[in-house]
């Protein structure tokens, strides 16, 4: 029994079968692309494992429970964190406060203690504040504490919303485009940061990715998806020579090696 | 932290300011006293509204029906059980008066905190314009359902409601309201009111309940907008339905836009600015001296509200005193078709 399991997950709009009977498997600590040229439903595949969209068929196991009918935000708790095509940052909110908002699941105290401003509360609020510094510091992003996360640049922004995500302390992270936008170099120190994520906090990333190089550069295995139907999955070389995924990716992306 | 008792101190400063008021208001004009008890009832109502509508980015219409409702069950609750508890807590002596009083608060408060569930839960499944024609909708029930009660006197209003309420009374309740609502949201717990406001997507996938966050808004909201109604019917000891009509929401909407959504300083500024200028208008409108049409204007509260909002809107869209960003231009996405990828 794998960490997350998708059986025969099919996801219908109307008349659009958005994706296909997908089954799809992922152990702890692995870390899987998953590619397909665009609106072949890998978005979608997200919505339906975070709870955003509920599949029209077939069930979805995290460590061996379904997830069927749950909440977005108790997928979350049970340990499956997200970042959004679109940054989704919290724009009104400082930097800080865009990382201490994801750790509101796991507060022991609620509304009353905030207004009584008991000792355990500060005793709370500090350790929550120490965590939340520590995380920023590991990536870079403590100097920008007080900073409205609007100011950050582009990099920093999609890099603060894989923090605010690993703050809600997952073990499957997964991230859609995270490189979309991001210069040469900034897709370098993406594919290191990835990796770091994976071994420094031991959990499994499920990476959606166009850029061919940052998926082929760092993923264990990738599934490709093209239409809602998943036509290959294998390692990077195996995906590399697969004819299906050469005849889907055609006069769309032409360098896939 | 060193001051990390500071909000606890300014409240008890606050109270202890009430109350010297207090003890000199037989000093002051009763109009000013007047005035004074509803700059403090006013701040209660646009700081509790600014928790729902400021801090929480739900869009309600419907304060004004919370306060009939806190004003009516307030005002029954003293009026037909007070001298029955009056006499439970020990005679007329001033300290079971203030018990009695507290209760009938109370009272008033928790019926509309009811209430605000019932609107909450809509709230749950509409946004912008359409949760806020909905609970526009609450509010007017409300005071039709009055209208038609004739056990609190239904059109003809309610009278002889005991005069209990003090300076003291009013501001303490304010301070504790600001007091409240500023150490709630300086608090990580508090900060899941602000991520449902800016991100509702984006704090569901934070593994915030953004469900519960709306409805405690609400309840919370609708709470003190009832304890302010049972101050205003204690103060006035006449209300009738029509003083809680959709004007009155208006006009607490607009204290919360005009101190900038979201700034619980500036929104109780707004509320204190808002309520002299209403009063001083009524002056205004009897100046024999102005021309037919300023007087006219100063005589009719939706147009002074119009001409504020649009000044508004032109000079200082974010409030007065209001440093939020706007949001919309703010907005950090590439252009994209589907509104959850
Ligand atoms: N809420 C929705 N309602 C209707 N159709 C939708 C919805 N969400 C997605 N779709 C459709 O489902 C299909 C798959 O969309 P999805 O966003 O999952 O693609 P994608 O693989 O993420 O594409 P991209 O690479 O462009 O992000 C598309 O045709 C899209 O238009
Ligand atoms: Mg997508």
């Amino acid at each position: 029994m794998g960490l997350l399991d998708l059986q025969k997950c099919t996801v219908r709009f109307g008349g659009l079968t958005a994706v296909s009977e997908l089954n799809l498997s992922l152990e702890p600590n692995d870390l899987m692309g998953l590619i397909g040229p665009n609106g072949a439903g890998k978005t979608t595949v997200f919505n339906i494992i975070t709870g955003v969209y509920q599949p029209s068929d077939g069930q979805i196991t995290f460590e061996g429970k379904r997830l069927a009918g749950l909440r977005p935000n108790v997928v979350t708790s049970r340990g499956i964190a997200r970042t959004f095509q679109n940054i989704r940052l919290f724009p009104t909110l400082s930097v800080f406060d865009n990382v201490r908002a994801a750790f509101n699941l796991r507060l022991r105290h609620g509304a009353l203690h905030a207004v009584t401003r008991t000792r355990s509360f500060y005793r709370e609020e500090g350790e929550v504040d120490r965590q939340v510094r520590e995380l920023l510091d590991i990536f870079h992003l403590g100097k920008c504490c007080e900073v409205g996360c609007t100011g950050l640049s582009y990099g920093d922004q999609r890099r603060l919303e894989i923090v605010r995500a690993l703050a809600t302390r997952p073990k499957l992270l997964l991230l859609d485009e995270p490189a979309a936008g991001m210069n040469p170099r900034e897709k370098d120190d993406l594919m290191k940061l990835i990796q770091f994520v994976k071994e420094k906090f031991q959990i499994a990333v499920l990476l959606v990715e166009h850029d061919m190089k940052v998926v082929m550069g760092i993923c264990q295995r990738i599934a490709v998806l093209d239409y809602g139907i998943k036509i290959a999955e294998g390692t990077p070389a195996e995906i590399r020579k697969n004819p299906k995924v050469i005849e889907a990716y055609l006069g769309e992306e032409p360098v896939l090696l | 932290m060193k001051y990390r008792h500071a909000k606890k101190f300014a409240l008890l400063a606050a109270i202890i300011l009430a109350a010297v008021a207090s003890y000199f208001s037989s000093a002051i004009n009763s109009y000013y006293l007047q005035v004074l008890i509803f700059i403090g009832i006013n701040v209660i109502l646009a700081v509790s509204l600014n928790l729902i509508n400021g801090y929480t980015g739900q869009f309600s219409l419907g304060h004004a029906g919370f306060m009939a409702i806190g004003a009516y069950v307030a005002a029954w609750l003293s009026t037909e059980h007070g001298a029955g508890l009056l006499k439970a807590f020990g005679g007329t002596n001033p300290f079971a008066i203030g018990a009695l009083f507290i209760l009938v608060l109370l009272g008033g408060g928790l019926a509309a905190a009811v209430a605000g569930l019932i609107v909450g839960v809509p709230s749950l499944r509409l946004k912008g314009d359409y949760l806020a024609i909905v609970t526009l909708g609450f509010g007017e029930i409300i005071r039709v359902v009055i209208q038609n009660t004739d056990a609190v006197g239904g059109p003809r209003g309610y009278s002889g409601i005991a005069g209990y309420t003090t300076l003291f009374w009013t501001w303490a309740i304010a301070a504790l309201t600001i007091y409240l609502v500023v150490s709630l949201i300086d608090s990580t717990y508090g900060r899941g009111f602000l991520t449902v406001r800016d991100d509702e997507i984006a704090a569901e996938a934070c593994g915030i309940n953004t469900t519960r966050y709306k409805v405690i808004a609400f309840v919370v909201g609708a709470f003190f907008a009832g304890v302010a109604g049972g101050l205003y019917a204690h103060s006035t000891t006449y209300i009738n339905p029509s003083g809680f009509d959709f004007q009155k929401s208006i006009e607490i909407v607009i204290m919360v836009i005009l101190g900038g959504m979201g700034s619980t300083a500036g929104v109780a500024a707004a509320a204190v600015l808002l309520t002299v200028l209403l009063e001083y208008l009524r002056f205004v409108s009897g100046y024999e001296w102005l021309p037919e049409l300023v007087r006219r204007i100063a005589q009719n509260r939706m147009i002074i509200y119009s001409l504020v909002l649009i000044a508004l809107m032109l000079l200082r869209p974010q409030g007065l005193f209001g440093a939020l960003p706007r949001r919309r231009s703010t907005r950090i996405s590439k252009p994209a078709v589907d509104p959850l990828a």
